[in-house]
């Protein structure tokens, strides 16, 4: 069971990571314009 | 970069503060890709411009730099879309706070969920002894400051209820999540086999997506109606002098004397000081034809200046004026419409007093029955949880929402909240006539040259009458012939020289013809006769044969016109209503059991559409009659009217399939918690598998069609 000590802090910091994560995404202005982005994808940038 | 020249250095920062804030702009015609493509690109190359931004769920452009509006307007017009410029202060652009913390609320229970899912499931499987208890240490550890933090929206809208001495969906939704976590924390210190720390956690994160869902469906309609305010004026030019200064509407006191330009729309009630005035009444009463005013004459707030600039003196201002009036009639009528229960809210009112006095029966009953009262508590904690309006919580929001994006994209904006619910019940239909049904249009005699055309659509082009402006779009493949010594003469028409000519148009009498109608004279020919029949709205006859409901059309226009259109759409028709007269039309029809739908753009139509069951109004009608609308229709044709209302019957029906589907769930998992059989395992498959079957349930909305 020693393995747990390494595990749980190991699940603990990905889930952390995600949220900080998240937490950028929203902070930055990322769904301001959810139909927009998923039509940008298609833009071609380099016409 | 650094320079030795402090200038070189300055000059980008001067750059900045020139640019000011961005510049917003409507674009209602952007749709796809391939148009955000062309706007960003074309107008990259704009002299001066440093960032540009096609934002497709709001519509909207927004540039930054120093350019002006007209150079922005006029290139984006060029490359074949409608633009309107915003007044940014009246579109408050600052951030939609409450929404992105919701999100944030929502991100965290969501994530938090995710960690105590992973212990709940080893726990599951068979960790036993202090392996369970660390796990419940270390779940108890993440879930209590989460639910603290992400269930304070459940929380404060339960406490306001309760303060109300009422019962909302958050009352059982606050005791569910505050019991199962403290009753859980108090297992884990004790040592206990069963704890909800996931099943609180995942109530939060649900019913947060469905509160998310709601907020950002509602915001989208506010802020779509903050456009449409602010493409209005509020401002009036006042004379002090010879001086004219533009002033706020409110600022306006009586007396004062006020410029009105032409095209524009008369600011307060006053008495006419120019000469004489051509007005355009059609929003106000519903007349199609132009008043024709002298000195001395009232002129009511609404009214447009088709001819030259006039004076006025205002005689009211403020809350007096007509318009205002008006308004207030609106709020009275409206404070009815507010008293409509939504379906959730009805829903609501029966559940949240079931649910407690279940969970109370099941206490006090295996307290009676084994005398254990933690066990009891234990139980009646497992009714609350898997009765947790979860579903409930989903169902509505994640219909609506799909039912609103769904009309948004059609160009239709749902203003208020219950207005689908209300839509759906609709039995029967009310059409104003003017700018509704009908809009001004010009029909050109066949055998009419090109170089006439030319003439007439180039003074056509001077005056702002409502002919003349229906006979220019009518010309629109014409090229304007070079007329020259342009001059309106009000209430009768324009007149100009053209190749040492004189050419005319306007009334026929004055043009000395025997027609009364419009007429245009080319020197000393006979005057060619214009005809004008009030053109049928596009899409009105489709969508009116398409509809599966009564029809009727009640106008304030004058008996003639009035007959015509009826005939045209074979529908029964009331005419020279009076506002009142279609009020007491509604409420004759609604004490008769009907639901009416009123679909109106007047001023004349604004009580009416305040007090019928539902109402629509097109996106030109004047603010007032915006705001008295559940719905602004935002594009030029009513072919897709049925549309509406297939997805308003869509809303309802998917909303009740939605709250069966969760009944259902509650029916099976009730008995068995109630029995004393639920697990925490259990709790979170029926929470997770309800919840779901809502939200894909939902997804249906998009393939009405």
């Amino acid at each position: 069971m020693n393995v747990l000590v390494i595990l749980i802090p190991v699940s603990l910091i990905l889930g952390a990571a995600g949220l900080a994560a998240f937490i950028w995404t929203v902070r930055s202005d990322q769904y301001d314009d959810d139909s927009g982005n998923a039509a940008r994808i298609l833009l071609d940038d380099d016409e | 970069m650094t320079s030795a020249c402090p200038a070189c250095s300055a000059a980008p920062m001067a750059l900045e503060t020139a640019s000011g804030p961005a510049l917003q702009f409507s674009v209602p015609g952007v749709h796809c890709a391939a148009c955000i493509g062309q706007i960003e690109r074309g107008l990259a190359h704009l002299n001066g411009l440093q960032s540009v931004r096609v934002n497709l769920s709001m519509k909207r452009l927004s540039v930054t730099g120093p350019v002006d509006s007209e150079t922005v307007m006029s290139a984006v017009e060029k490359l074949g879309f409608d633009i309107f410029a915003l007044d940014s202060a009246s579109l408050q652009v600052s951030q939609d706070s409450t929404s992105r913390a919701l999100l944030m609320r929502m991100a965290v229970a969501g994530f938090a969920m995710m960690n105590v899912m992973l212990f709940s499931v080893a726990i599951w499987s068979g960790a036993t002894d202090t392996t369970r208890d660390l796990f419940h240490m270390i779940s108890a550890a993440i879930t209590l400051p989460v639910v603290l933090y992400s269930g304070q929206p459940f929380f404060r809208s339960a406490w306001s209820a309760l303060r109300a001495g009422r019962l909302n969906m958050d009352v059982p939704i606050s005791l569910a999540i505050l019991l199962a976590s403290g009753m859980s924390l108090y297992e884990t210190l004790d040592g206990g086999t069963e704890a909800y720390f996931d099943a609180a956690l995942s109530l939060t994160f649900f019913l947060l997506i469905g509160r998310y869902m709601d907020h950002r469906t509602r915001s989208a309609a506010r802020s779509a109606a903050r456009e449409l305010t602010a493409l209005e004026v509020h401002t009036a030019e006042r004379l002090i002098g010879d001086q004219t200064q533009t002033v706020p509407v409110t600022d306006l006191e009586v007396d004062d004397i006020i410029l009105v330009p032409t095209g524009a729309r008369v600011a307060v009630d006053g008495v006419l000081l120019s000469g004489e005035a051509l007005m355009d009444r059609s929003v106000l009463t519903g007349e199609s034809a132009a008043v024709t005013l002298k000195a001395g004459d009232v002129l009511q707030a609404g009214e447009i200046n088709l001819t030259a600039p006039l004076r006025l003196r205002a005689l009211t201002v403020g809350a007096d004026t007509s318009l205002r009036r008006m308004a207030a009639l609106v709020e009275t009528a409206e404070n009815a419409r507010n008293s409509y229960t939504a379906l959730a809210d009805r829903a609501a009112q029966v559940y949240a007093p079931l649910v407690h006095t279940l969970a109370l029966i099941a206490l006090v009953g295996w307290w009676i029955a084994t005398g254990d009262f933690r066990y009891s508590l234990n139980i009646a904690i497992a009714v609350l949880i898997i009765t947790c309006p979860c579903a409930l919580g989903l169902a509505v929001p994640a219909v609506s929402t799909a039912a609103v994006s769904r009309l948004f994209n059609a160009g239709f904006l749902v203003r208020h909240a219950t207005a689908l619910e209300r839509l759906a019940e609709t039995t029967h239909i009310v059409f104003d006539k003017t700018g509704t049904l009908t809009l001004p249009t010009v029909q050109l005699p066949e055998k009419m040259s090109d170089e006439d055309k030319g003439i007439a659509k180039s003074l056509a082009q001077a005056s702002l009458h409502p002919l003349s402006r229906a006979l220019v779009t009518a010309l629109s493949d014409t090229a304007a012939a070079p007329v020259a010594d342009i001059n309106e003469v009000a209430g009768q028409g324009v007149t100009g020289v053209y190749q040492g000519k004189k050419v005319s148009l306007g009334r026929g009498p004055w043009l000395g013809a025997s027609h009364t109608g419009l007429c245009l004279r080319i020197g000393d020919a006979d005057p060619v006769p214009l005809e004008v029949p009030e053109a049928l709205r596009p899409g009105v006859a489709d969508a009116i044969r398409n509809l599966d409901l009564p029809c009727e059309i009640v106008t304030g226009d004058t008996d003639i016109p009035a007959q015509k259109l009826a005939a045209q759409l074979s529908l029964p028709v009331t005419s020279s209503a009076s506002p009142e007269a279609k009020l007491n039309r509604l409420k004759a029809l609604s004490d008769a059991g009907e639901r009416v739908l009123m679909i109106g753009d007047g001023l004349n139509d604004t009580a009416a559409l305040a007090q019928a069951h539902a109402s629509i109004a097109p996106s030109t009608a004047l603010e007032a009659s915006r705001n008295a609308a559940d719905i602004v229709i935002l594009k030029d044709s009513f072919a897709e009217l049925p549309l509406i209302i297939r997805v308003a019957r869509a809303t309802r029906l998917l909303s009740v399939q939605n709250f069966g589907i969760a009944a259902v769930y509650n029916c099976i998992a009730v008995p068995v918690a109630l029995a004393g059989y639920a697990t925490p395992l259990a709790a979170a498959l029926a929470m997770s598998i309800s919840s779901i079957t809502v939200l894909a349930n939902a997804q249906r909305m998009r393939f009405i069609r």
